[in-house]
């Protein structure tokens, strides 16, 4: 992969380091690896686990208006990722967009986004944490999740912020990360494009890798699932008894077999007792 | 015309005693599962009364079901495919728990551990959903029988919408007030309006028996079938994040066992059977303009198995000639549509439900008894009907969309039933201008009797089973609650509690079960491991298991984990 990013551009090689090579060169694949295989794997073997797990039986007052925040600030996120990163900067000008005109743009735009993601989920961790009931469905997982996940925002906002207050001096991600980003895809990274980018821009990036690190294996999942189909699906859904789903009757079997634990979603009720934690 | 299968039932509400039983043994059998607290898939209501969750019948607030648009099209009260998807973040109109009610249990343990004091130890309600001490403030059936009427009974919005109607018709008073039990399950709907909402094409209907399930590998939790079921009867499994409903115990039906609330009903007031219907004339019928005339819609909708016609279309679309035999007996059927005497609940909500009831009677005979009338004389009874204690109005408000001269011919069909076979019983010859008074012939009105007041076990359930030939593929049935692995919040696994590998229900499964309800060992005897048993405790002396056993270690105290069990 190397030889071919330095046969490409034999100039670049020159100031790249080890690390470089490791972070802008390999890790994006073994993100994409993780990221897939994990997703297929979950996809197979945790179609019951696949849920949003929602918590507004709980609470819905906070909710009402902190997940419409946080989700719809981020498909615009989505949406400005996708035209920073995926387009390059020659056709933007080529119909006529000026540098001036692309970067308020994207620093209003995506600052709103942005502030309003981050407004969102403080306001959904803020819930998540003072709703007794809510706190108690938390897992580690879901801790650790919100961890990456708030980092990944607060890190994305930073490198918006950091432009504004630089102004024209501010970096242009258009000439570095982009570039860098698109040449994945044909598997040929420009890693000294990358390794020019300010340390903002790579903390971001690592957040954002370590964030589709963990996302098969969090409640994110739900978001790969986002139901289109429901535009197009009749209203009324007939399936016959006999019908075999995924056609994997064979493994449900052996799991039948191997399953002595206690059987999923029919634990006892209860709670665990709170007087006897430490709070 | 495309004939299809669908299981009904029919719950004859003039003997229902409100014992709660189907209740009980239904969430024993079903919810008794962590995350199902509160999710009662039979509940009984007391009407008149708020229901469960609280006043879910008051559509304007919570838009379940359907209505017609401005061009007489039908669709989801609760909006459209696209604004469903804006609203997926945060579900609009969900019930919060507070709606139903706080789950909890009694902390028993101190009743036993507390050391020697003054004070007697007090078992204090713990909330199911928190751990901590909590105060009950409302239950599953917090207004039964009439419990807190003169407070809470304008909330019914069925008075609400009768009392605005005629203010004197219905009162709380004690000696002036009425109440009959509503025994609910999921309805099982033709045209199932929780389906519809499905972002995920999770619910379905099956083909074979029209039983409605959630797909639980399937279900992503976006939560619009809650919105959309106007019976409020899918419910939010809140550990697993998935919805969950009544199955109609489609393990049991496929082995021709009725199902569990039928099966331990005191009073018998339930009937199981088979309705063939049109599935092609289920939308249009959903969509007649005035909804009291929904009641008949749904009628023609229902073929009758007896007709050569209909058969033959069965058989062509594959249904088997066991099936068509039982929808010959089918009870429901014959209730439903034979004698006319069972209507839908909320017939208006356009979803075309397939629990039916039999509107109760027996107040009014009461009524006429105790003014020193003969109660069931027909004439008598007939001109009583319209001065019930339950007014008629309230029913029609529950049956027929408010029809009330609908529901007053069924009372009267069964006021002229009482009397003729009193005639009879009395050792008179049958009067059979008692039956023509209702449009009846005394040969049906016998029958009616029959299946109403006698029927045996056989009768009243008519269950066709799942066809032996298929019967390896049940194994895979794509069904709710059927899945294996650990709860526990973070320490079963790392997705916490909803991971892992499904598990089906099979049929050995129901064996199994079979085989611990028939053989001779008392059931649960290692589950009682861990509690003080005063069962087999006459007061003297300690017989074996009265006490739990020592644990082996300091470590190991008492198991409720059903998974750890020999």
């Amino acid at each position: 992969m190397l030889a071919t990013a330095t046969a490409t551009e034999p100039g670049a090689a020159a100031g790249l380091s080890a690390l470089d090579i490791v972070l802008w060169g390999v890790l994006p694949y073994v993100m994409v690896v993780v990221l897939v295989g994990g997703l297929v794997w979950r996809y197979k073997y945790d179609q019951f686990g696949w849920t949003t797990r929602s918590s507004q039986l709980y609470e819905s007052r906070l909710l009402r208006i902190a997940s419409p925040l946080f989700h719809f600030g981020l498909l615009a996120v989505i949406a400005g990722h996708f035209f920073g990163l995926v387009i390059p900067m020659a056709w933007t000008q080529a119909v006529g967009m000026s540098q001036e005109f692309y970067h308020f743009n994207a620093l209003f735009v995506g600052g709103i986004a942005g502030v309003g993601t981050l407004g969102g989920i403080l306001l959904l961790i803020y819930r998540r944490r003072t709703t007794g009931p809510v706190f108690m469905a938390t897992t580690k997982n879901d801790k650790t999740m919100y961890v990456v996940l708030t980092a990944a925002i607060v890190f994305g906002l930073w490198t918006t912020l950091a432009s504004v207050f630089e102004g024209e001096h501010g970096h242009n991600y258009r000439e570095t990360v982009a570039p860098w980003f698109r040449s994945l895809f044909i598997f040929q990274p420009d890693l000294a494009a990358m390794a020019a980018a300010p340390f903002s821009f790579h903390l971001h990036t690592l957040v954002g890798m370590a964030l589709f690190v963990i996302w098969p294996f969090t409640r994110l999942v739900h978001a790969f699932t986002a139901p289109f189909h429901y535009l197009f699906r009749p209203y009324i859904v007939y399936r016959s008894r006999d019908r075999d789903r995924d056609g994997n009757r064979a493994g449900a079997a052996a799991a039948r077999s191997s399953g002595t634990a206690a059987r999923r979603g029919w634990s006892a009720v209860g709670t665990r007792d709170r007087d006897t934690r430490n709070r | 015309m495309r004939v299809m299968a669908q299981m009904g039932m029919v719950m004859n509400l003039d003997k229902c005693i409100g014992c709660h039983t189907c209740s009980v043994t239904c969430k024993q059998a079903w919810t008794n599962r962590a995350g199902t607290e509160y999710v009662w898939f039979n509940n009984v209501e007391t009407r008149p009364g708020q229901g469960y969750p609280r006043r879910y019948e008051d559509q304007d607030k919570w838009q379940g079901g359907w209505v017609l648009n401005k061009r007489g099209k039908l669709v989801l009260k609760a909006g459209g495919r696209v604004k469903k998807l804006f609203g997926i973040f945060a579900s609009p109109v969900q019930p919060e728990l507070k709606d139903y009610y706080e789950p909890w249990t009694y902390d028993y343990k101190t009743l036993v551990d507390a050391p020697l004091g003054d004070d007697f130890p007090v078992a204090r309600p713990k909330s199911l959903i928190t751990g901590e001490d909590t105060k009950i403030t409302w239950s599953a059936n917090w207004d039964d029988d009439l419990g807190g009427s003169t407070e809470y009974g304008h909330l019914d919005p069925i008075v609400e919408k009768v009392r605005r109607e005629s203010e004197d018709k219905i009162k709380f008073a004690y000696e002036q007030t009425f109440m009959f039990y509503l025994p609910r399950i999921c309805e099982h709907c033709l045209n199932p309006s929780c389906m519809a909402s499905c972002p995920s094409g999770a619910i379905y209907k099956r083909v074979e028996d029209g039983i409605v399930l959630v797909d639980q590998d399937k279900c992503r939790g976006w939560r619009q079938c809650v919105t959309g079921c106007p019976y409020k009867k899918i419910y939010f499994n809140h550990k697993t994040g998935k919805a969950e409903k009544c199955t109609f115990c489609y393990p049991r039906v496929e082995v021709g066992l009725p199902t569990v609330c039928s099966e331990t009903c005191v009073g018998r007031l339930r009937y199981l059977g088979l309705f063939l219907y049109d599935a092609d004339a289920v939308t249009a019928a959903a969509a007649v303009t005035d909804p009291q005339e929904l009641y008949d819609a749904q009628m023609d909708v229902l073929l009758d198995p007896n007709d050569p016609a209909v058969q033959a279309d069965a058989r062509a679309q594959g249904i088997p000639e066991d099936w068509i035999d039982a929808a010959r007996r089918s009870p429901v059927y014959a209730l439903a549509k034979v004698y006319k005497v069972a209507l839908p609940l909320h017939p208006e909500y356009r979803t075309m439900p397939m629990v039916w009831y039999v509107p109760p009677l027996s107040p009014v005979v009461d009524l006429l008894r105790d003014q020193g009338h003969d109660g069931e004389d027909a004439g008598n009874l007939f001109g009583a009907i319209d001065a019930l204690r339950i007014p008629v109005e309230y029913l029609a408000e529950l049956f027929t969309a408010g029809d009330a001269d609908r529901v007053t011919a069924v009372l009267k069909k069964l006021a002229a039933m009482r009397s003729y076979m009193r005639g009879i019983s009395m050792g008179n010859d049958p009067d059979d201008s008692i039956p023509e008074a209702v449009g009846m012939d005394g040969q049906t009105m016998y029958e009616m009797y029959r299946l109403m007041a006698i029927a045996k076990y056989e009768e009243r359930y008519v269950i066709p089973k799942a066809h032996v030939e298929q019967a390896h593929d049940l194994e895979e049935m794509g069904c709710s609650l059927d899945f294996e692995g650990g709860p526990g919040m973070q320490d079963s696994s790392p997705f916490g509690e909803a991971s892992g590998r499904p598990v089906p229900v099979a049929v050995e499964t129901f064996n199994a079960l079979r085989d611990r309800q028939t053989s001779g060992a008392a059931p649960g005897e290692t589950t009682l491991r861990g509690r003080v048993n005063l069962l087999n405790w006459d007061g003297t002396g300690a017989p074996s298991g009265l006490f739990p056993e020592k644990a082996p270690g300091p470590a190991a105290g008492p198991s409720s984990h059903p998974g750890e069990q020999p």
